[in-house]
This record gives C-alpha cells, sequence and structure tokens, in this order.
C-alpha cells in the first residue's frame, strides 16, 4: 500500500499525445464495430451508450471495464499495443462485440 | 433467465471466495458470524447506493470517478488486510494458545474482525454493485422484473454461494496447527492481488501511465477471462498480461506485509500447544 501512495504521486501527463478513437453504443450493436489504431501508442477509448439500458464496457484482451449509464459519455485508457486484433464487449450483453485492430 | 443466472453466479463467486477465507480465517474467534454477515450487509446495502450513485459518480474526477472509486476501496482493502495479517502475527499466538481465553483477548480479537468484515463489505459492494445494475437494467428494460429473472438470479446466488461454502471447507480441513500460515499467506497474496487491481483501475484512467508496458503474456496459457483464471485473479491476482506498474504494486505489498509481519511479530515466550 506504501507503493500504492508513492505511485499516485508519479502522475505523468500522457494522456495528450494519446490516439483518441470514438465507439457508439446503439441498439445493442457497437458502431463503428470495428476501430483501429497505431502500434507502440496510448489509445484513449470514448464510448456514448445511446442504448436505452446500462452497459458495462469491457475487454479481457484490452483490459479495462466500465460502467456506461445510459446516454452517457466514459473514455477509458489503453497501454500501448502490439500488433493484433482485440475484442471488446458490452458485458451485460455480450452478444454486443467490436474490435480494435493494430495493424 | 441465463444471462441473468451467469452475471449473478460471476460476481456471487468472485465475493464468495472472499468471503469464504475469511470465515476460514477468523475460525474460532468468537461473534465471526455476526461480524461477517454485517460486512455482508453493509456490502449489499453499498452495492445498491453505488449503483444508484453510478451516473454521478462517474462524472467525477475528469470522467474518471468510478476509476478512482475502485482504485481507492481497493487500496482500503488491502490496508485492512495488512493490518489483520499484522495483527495476527503479534496476538495470533497468545490467542491460540489461550483458546479464547479473557475478555480482553476477545475484545482485541473483533478489532481485527471489524478489518475483515469491512474486507467482506468491499468485496460485495463491489460485486454487488454490477448485479444490481445489470439486474436493473435489464428490468427496466422489458418493464419489470420477470419471473425468469429471479429464477436465474436466485440459481446464480446459490451456485455462487455454494462455492463460498467449499472455500470455507476446504480451508478448514487443514490441521488448525498449520491453518495460520496458510490464511497469513492466502491474505497477503490476496492483498497483493487487490493492489495490482487498484493500479489496473489507475492506468485505465490515465492517472498513472508511467511503466504501463506489459511485462508477459500468459493468456495462451490460462486467460484471466476463464473460470480459473478468474479464480486465481481473485484469489492471488492473477493477471495474464501484467504491467511493470503492476508487478511493482504486488511485488511491493507482499514485501511490505512480510517486513511488517516480522517487526510486529512477537517471539514465543512459551511453547504454544495448539499454535
Amino acid at each position: 500500500m506504501l507503493a500504492v501512495a508513492t505511485i499516485c504521486c508519479v502522475v505523468a501527463a500522457r494522456a495528450d499525445d494519446a490516439v483518441s478513437l470514438s465507439v457508439t453504443l446503439k441498439d445493442h450493436q457497437f458502431e463503428p464495430a470495428e476501430l483501429h489504431a497505431p502500434a507502440n501508442k496510448p489509445i484513449a477509448i470514448h464510448v456514448k451508450n445511446l442504448n436505452t439500458i446500462v452497459s458495462e464496457f469491457e475487454s479481457g484482451d484490452l483490459h479495462f471495464e466500465k460502467i456506461v449509464p445510459v446516454g452517457s459519455d466514459a473514455v477509458v485508457h489503453v497501454r500501448p499495443l502490439q500488433p493484433g486484433r482485440y475484442n471488446f464487449y458490452d458485458d451485460f450483453h455480450h452478444a454486443t462485440q467490436g474490435y480494435l485492430v493494430v495493424p | 433467465m441465463l444471462a441473468a443466472l451467469l452475471i449473478v453466479f460471476r460476481e456471487v463467486f468472485e465475493a464468495g471466495l472472499i468471503v469464504g477465507i475469511i470465515m476460514a480465517v477468523t475460525v474460532g474467534v468468537p461473534g465471526r458470524g455476526l461480524w461477517v454477515s454485517a460486512g455482508v450487509a453493509a456490502g449489499v446495502i453499498g452495492a445498491c447506493v453505488v449503483a444508484l450513485f453510478t451516473g454521478g459518480l462517474s462524472q467525477l474526477f475528469g470522467g474518471s470517478g468510478q476509476e478512482v472509486f475502485n482504485a481507492g476501496i481497493l487500496a482500503f482493502a488491502v490496508i485492512m488486510l495488512t493490518w489483520h495479517n499484522v495483527w495476527m502475527a503479534r496476538h495470533g499466538r497468545e490467542l491460540a494458545a489461550e483458546l479464547k481465553a479473557a475478555g480482553e483477548a476477545v475484545a482485541a480479537g473483533s478489532k481485527s474482525l471489524a478489518a475483515l468484515a469491512i474486507v467482506v463489505a468491499i468485496a460485495v459492494l463491489r460485486e454487488g454493485s454490477e448485479v444490481v445494475l445489470f439486474l436493473y437494467g435489464v428490468a427496466a428494460a422489458q418493464g419489470g422484473a420477470s419471473w425468469g429473472m429471479a429464477v436465474g438470479g436466485c440459481i446464480g446466488l446459490v451456485l455462487g454461494s455454494l462455492v463460498c461454502l467449499a472455500t470455507y471447507l476446504g480451508l478448514v480441513t487443514i490441521p488448525a496447527r498449520y491453518l495460520f500460515a496458510v490464511t497469513s499467506t492466502l491474505i497477503a497474496f490476496l492483498a497483493a492481488g487487490l493492489a495490482a487491481q487498484a493500479i489496473a483501475f489507475l492506468q485505465q484512467a490515465a492517472i498513472v501511465t508511467a511503466l504501463d508496458e506489459t511485462v508477459w503474456d500468459t493468456s495462451w496459457l490460462l486467460s484471466d477471462s476463464s473460470l480459473l483464471g478468474r479464480a486465481l485473479h481473485t484469489l492471488i491476482g492473477y493477471v495474464d498480461q501484467p504491467t511493470a506498474m503492476q508487478l511493482i504494486a504486488y511485488a511491493a505489498t507482499l514485501a511490505t506485509i512480510v517486513v511488517l509481519m516480522k517487526l510486529f511479530s512477537t517471539p514465543p515466550q512459551r511453547r504454544p500447544q495448539t499454535a
């Protein structure tokens, strides 16, 4: 826990050079269903929930989970990635799937 | 129904592992049933409150309210677990030697129980708030709660609780003289895992961005989305692609607990019979 306290002091503002991506949840679909980002750069994914029910924007591959209430925006930050195809989904509605492609 | 069953089971399963360990840790301590029940009750109420205010919570800290909140309560749980282990290192021998003796030991014991009850409450709150949000969302979408949802939720709750029971029953088969060492070790790894999880939330919020490169990838061997992966994630903080900062937090927490336990442990005055 000492470490946690120390680490909290090491706040680097690197969000500036993050690649910004946007995705919308509507009728239980991601729009667009496939996002693209360059390799080895931090990424910020903005999500807007236009469904009629609450969503949990989540990805095991990308290591994030976030509740997105109806009608609201949220942002998750993703660490720099190696090339690959990464899956994300609505954890409250598993049929809703999307991908982040890093060439 | 199946969706409700799966979500409720998954969340109760994760909280249940922690509750099962806490029950095994406190075996033989008077009043533990009450403390653990109070922890569960507080967690359920807390889950409803958190679910109710999720919208407002999300907007805090520039949109990172959820992450800061999660990291905060996880860090608090780490402190409580550390405190418990250090306290046990100091008083565990006396407690075992004098077996539920004087009122003083019991009163002191309940302080440690309070710390563990808080850990139970936090575990239930974290997993429970997702269940509440999910069930509420489904109910709102279909214009009211349905039988299918209620039945699915109840089956999920029962199955998840069985995991809690199995964890507890499995641990208490360990002979009494090893139980303390085993549970102390489990608590230490649990705390380290929670610290690494707290870091993950701070990284997701871009509050911590240093050392965020992935150190290794064992997702081909055991994905942390699989059932076993999830169990190990909850128990010892298994992550298939940890960042350097997560590993540092993990190691630092373990080291802190070990050092504090050594520092505060009393040398045995006499050989305890049962410890």
